[in-house]
């Protein structure tokens, strides 16, 4: 006897085979939700590792602080603050910058390196080229994605307006700093590769070019171990307060990285619902899928109960049975997760951060959480299905099941049943006698087109939130803001160039606003209450003037970070001037799908600040057609800082997540497809199977191929048909479930979906079944008729 | 003098009674058996088709429970057992036959005698079992390869390569000719005589009686007659 395998692990192996096809589908099931949970996790933790790496290795600063202007010799009592370990000085401006051949206004951060030495703080990687020379006076190292907006090269010239002199600028290397990971302009809502670019300039040049010889208006610090940085922040404010400080702040309130950590607990936040709805959903398909086809195996079991195995030496013959198959699903979606997690990966480094590498990391806990889920679904549904097997006597289990009472079906009570054929009489009864089956398999199709509508979900509803953002709240063609406040008089000049058709003026200033333990640094802004371009919305969508003598915030803003309601007093502290704090009412709630504002009547703040018809920028309305000779007029007076053009900030907005919800998309797509297919194909299978036997007697008896695969291939029919309307209810629940738990200070997703949405759930349906229904039907045509004649029944 | 009450009593069943319920209808399969088989006898069990052969079968072998009534085998209570003594009990004791033979599928002839003889303590080779039954050459053929008759033999091997102290067969012969069905009811007749197993044979075959200790005759769930068998005969003189 030369059996080297347990005949058991024969049977087992042989079973296998025999089942490629459909261990492949429930493989392919648990691929989907493994992938999703790797590609995600997996990219998450890559960018906080690279983040927390390029942090450590270029000494991000943990304090930072803008002035107006103080001389060096403060900096050593800044220094000599306990808990500051290394404190950095330098010099800071925005400008407005131009490159040749294009023409759209373009601003810029201009930022000093030291002449002598490394930075101490915030160091540059470069890229390309080399830095600075020391005490060089027109030398600049450009931000890699500026450089990648112009394809600058080191060598290339571009010029600053500075101090309204033209400067022309050499560009000598290529830099990322750990500073400027994520960079936007001051005032707009997404990275702008060509129209905002963050320079480093050798600091005798800059400190000349802005009359700060011997002084600094920017100082960036690190602190000793243990320290405690509010403490230090205070300390920093107080010998600030007398050089125009606007407050220090802490690295987690540094822009950059308050975006980068935003973005991150986005994507943790997709690492957790995503993979939690994918492998949820295929752990629920598994469950089903592997608990009917281990009901199959009924009379197998019995057999062997018969020859005195043990239940638990049963149970285990089928466990590692399904194991083989959770084992080739997770290694398959472990390896199309790690695969698109460098691709993520890739898409969130090309369009949003910017690291010098990719620390790619995937960690064997993940690959074990995969695991433990779809190995406890497919056991959990396993030894529900065996031990329900075996609780037969033997004798029962091996006669095929009873079935339950015959009795009429709804449309044979209806007195329908004249209508119907035999076969579609077949097709009822099928699916009446075992209602609980036939509603798993609708449930388990529904939720692969649920599925298939979340992963598609976001291109609809980001389509919405830019019309809501852009075509309903801020309609103006361009914001522009002045280097500082000016007066309201010089609306009066906007509205007289040529081509601008309407202004409206805006007065900002920085705020902390405090509602209990509740605070939140921002923007407060004061607008026109009766303006057309820049407004509020209600919750319906519709503009609403601000009204006098109290903020309207942003739904997010006021119900979840500040837990305030209309009626509350607000405390702000205004982080200008002389720094005061003040109660202000809650006088309005505003719907806004984009970042969160605090508005006010412009007036109510002119008062509030106790100066004039003061503004800080102003929307304009452009003739269509005209914006070129706008920007250039504009751009040509110096009080004029920035300018942001609503149409290419849609089209930048677009470039920047285009790719990214692209990726996503085709990945969902990707997965929910083979979940939808996997589930589907399955229970066309199972129910050849099931109905196996009855089948090929009906061909013995002289029915056609056709008709009986009308009686097979209609019941699923029928069931994928009912799974259609029930997936687009999932795909709504599962995408309100990804609506609040995407809720962020950044943005939140309205709950829409696009009848392309409904579409796409139905498509996978209809795809999955047709595709499954022509696999069966070859089978159907294999259907083995001798072995019905050769037993019973 | 019957040879059988010389021996142990294996199997002493009093009263049993199963009734199947189908919704309304109830079928009475057994309607009070008493029944003593003995070790080392080979008792054939005879009666019109759904008079309650296959489930007193079943029963004996603890492969179903009765309704009502008792089984003991030896000194246990079969009727009392959970299922882990009734699992125990037959890896342990009982070879089947089962009517419509229920091999599986995905495995071989061999292998299908191999699932058997794994869990056994003293078992045959496969090989050897089915070399008994006249199947030495078709090994390694898949049940889908093998006639209904080499199934059924199949089945056969697989009762009895395990040396059970009881084997059950249902209808053993039931899809074999007469010559073939000599050579398996010889290994039935040697392995009852050589250790002594227990065998119950169920049959429609009234010819194949001759080579029984004991006839037990069932009718409509009833034992109507038990009768030692005065001439009993080798398998081989047998024919039909
Ligand atoms: N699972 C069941 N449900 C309902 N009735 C059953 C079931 N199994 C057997 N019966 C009925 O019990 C009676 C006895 O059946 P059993 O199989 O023991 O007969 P048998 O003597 O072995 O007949 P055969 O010689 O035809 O095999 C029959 O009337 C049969 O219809
Ligand atoms: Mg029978």
């Amino acid at each position: 006897m030369k059996l080297s395998l347990h005949p058991l692990d024969l049977k087992l192996l042989r079973d296998l085979w025999h089942m490629r096809g459909q261990v492949l589908a429930i493989a392919a099931v648990i691929m989907g939700g493994v992938a999703t949970l790797v590609m995600s996790l997996s990219t998450y933790d890559s960018l906080t590792t690279t983040r927390d790496r390029f942090y450590a290795e270029y000494r991000l600063a943990e304090v930072f602080a803008v002035l107006k202007r103080a001389p060096e010799s403060a900096a050593e009592r800044l220094r000599a603050v306990p808990g500051v370990d290394r404190l950095e000085t330098r010099v800071r401006a925005g400008v407005k910058l131009e490159v040749q051949g294009f023409s759209d206004p373009i601003t810029g951060m201009l930022l000093s390196v030291p002449d002598s030495g490394l930075s101490l703080l915030n160091e540059l990687h470069m890229k390309r080229g080399r830095r600075v020379e020391p005490y060089s006076s027109d030398e600049v190292v450009v931000s890699d994605t500026f450089a990648e907006g112009h394809r600058l090269e080191p060598g290339d010239r571009i010029a600053a307006i500075i101090n309204g002199k033209r400067k022309a600028l050499t560009v000598v290397g290529v830099a990322v700093s750990p500073e400027y990971v994520y960079q936007i302009a001051p005032g707009s809502m997404f990275p702008d590769f060509k129209r905002y670019g963050v320079l480093w300039m050798g600091r005798n040049a800059l400190g000349a070019a802005y009359d700060m010889e011997g002084a600094f208006n920017s100082v960036t610090a690190t602190l000793e171990r243990g320290a405690h940085v509010q403490e230090v922040i205070d300390r920093f404010d107080g010998i600030l307060a007398n050089y125009g400080g606007t407050g220090a702040y802490p690295r987690k309130d540094q822009f950059s990285n308050r975006f980068l950590s935003e973005e991150l607990k986005q994507l943790q936040t997709m690492a957790t619902v995503f993979p939690a709805i994918f492998l949820g959903v295929a752990a629920f398909l598994l469950n089903v899928v592997i608990s009917r086809l281990i009901a199959l195996q009924r009379e197998q079991i019995a057999i062997l109960k018969a020859f005195g195995y043990a239940h638990q030496a049963i149970a285990a013959h089928f466990v590692k049975f399904v194991m083989v198959v959770v084992v080739i699903g997770v290694a398959a979606g472990t390896a199309l997760g790690a695969w698109f997690g460098r691709g993520l990966s890739d898409v969130y480094m090309e369009t949003t951060f910017r690291f010098p590498y990719l620390d790619y990391l995937l960690n064997a806990g993940v690959v074990l959480m995969a695991l433990a889920v779809s190995a406890l679904a497919a056991v959990s549904g396993t030894l529900v299905a065996v031990f329900r097997a075996a609780r037969l006597t033997p004798a029962e289990g091996m006669r095929p099941e009873t079935p339950t009472l015959y009795r009429a079906t709804i449309i044979e009570r209806l007195g329908l049943q004249r209508w119907l054929t035999a076969p579609s009489r077949m097709i009822a009864r099928h699916i009446e006698r075992r209602p609980v089956k036939s509603l798993l398999t609708i449930l388990g199709i529904a939720c692969a087109s649920g599925l298939m509508m979340v992963g598609n979900y976001q291109k609809g509803a980001i389509d919405f939130m830019v019309d809501v953002q852009f075509r309903h709240a801020a309609r103006e063609d361009l914001a522009l803001t002045f280097i500082e406040p000016t007066s309201g008089k010089a609306l009066h000049e906007l509205a007289a160039l040529p081509g601008v058709v309407h202004v409206e003026g805006f007065r900002d200033v920085p705020a902390i606003l405090r509602f209990q333990n509740h605070s939140h640094r921002a923007a407060l802004y004061g607008i026109q209450p009766d303006g057309s371009l820049h407004r509020s919305l209600d919750r319906t969508l519709q503009p609403i003037a601000v009204p006098a003598g109290g903020v309207v915030l942003t739904d997010h803003l006021a119900s979840k970070m500040l837990q305030v309601r209309p009626g509350d007093m607000l405390s702000v502290e205004i982080l200008e001037g002389r720094r005061r704090t003040v109660e202000l009412p809650v006088l309005g709630i505003t719907q806004q799908y984009l970042g969160v504002s605090a508005y006010m009547q412009k007036e109510s703040l002119n008062e509030l600040l106790r100066e004039g018809n003061v503004v800080t920028g102003a929307y304009l309305a452009v003739e269509p057609g005209r914006e070129a000779e706008v920007y250039a007029d504009l751009h040509e007076r110096p009080r004029v800082l920035g300018m942001v053009a609503n149409a290419t900030a849609i089209r930048s907005f677009y470039a920047t997540i285009g790719e990214f919800v692209l990726f996503y998309n085709l990945v969902a797509t990707v997965l929910a497809g083979a979940i939808g297919f996997g589930v589907v194909y399955n229970s066309a299978r199972i129910a050849l199977s099931e109905g196996g036997r009855e089948l090929a007697s009906l061909r013995v008896l002289g029915f056609t191929r056709g008709e009986i695969a009308y009686i097979l291939l209609g019941e699923l029919a029928v069931l994928a048909l009912v799974a259609i309307p029930v997936g687009m209810l999932v795909g709504i629940g599962l995408v309100g479930i990804l609506v609040v738990a995407f809720e962020s200070e950044l943005y939140r997703l309205p709950l829409i979906l696009t009848a392309e949405n409904y579409a796409m759930g139905a498509t996978v349906i209809v795809v999955s079944a047709l595709l499954s229904g022509g696999l069966v039907w070859r089978q159907l045509g294999r259907l083995d008729l001798i072995g019905v004649l050769k037993t019973r029944e | 003098m019957d040879i059988a009450e010389q021996h142990e009593l294996v199997f002493r069943a009093r009263g049993l009674t199963k009734i199947y319920r189908m919704g309304e209808v109830e079928v009475k399969a057994l309607r009070g058996i008493d029944l003593d088989l003995h070790a080392g006898e080979l008792v054939v069990l005879l009666g019109p088709s759904g008079s309650g052969k296959s489930t007193l079968l079943n029963i004996l072998g603890g492969l179903d429970t009765p309704t009502a009534g008792d089984v003991y085998y030896l000194d246990h209570n079969l009727t009392a057992a959970g299922d882990r003594d009734l699992t125990l009990f037959r890896r342990d004791h009982v070879g089947f036959v089962f009517q419509f033979y229920n091999l599986i599928p995905s495995l071989t002839a061999r292998e299908n005698v191999a699932v058997v003889t794994e869990i056994s303590t003293a078992p045959m080779r496969p090989e050897e079992a089915l070399a008994l039954v006249g199947l030495g050459e078709r090994l390694d053929h898949f049940p889908a390869q093998l006639s209904g008759g080499e199934q059924q033999r199949v089945a056969i091997a697989r009762a009895i390569a395990k040396n059970p102290a009881v084997l059950l067969c249902d209808e053993p012969t039931g899809a074999l000719d007469s010559q073939t069905g000599v050579v398996v009811l010889e290994a039935l007749e040697k392995v009852n005589r050589d250790l002594g197993t227990l065998t119950v044979l169920i049959t429609h075959n009234a010819g194949i009686a001759a080579m029984a200790d004991r006839v037990v005759r069932l009718s409509d769930g009833h034992v109507v007659e038990s009768r030692a068998n005065a001439t009993k005969l080798p398998a081989h003189a047998l024919s039909w």
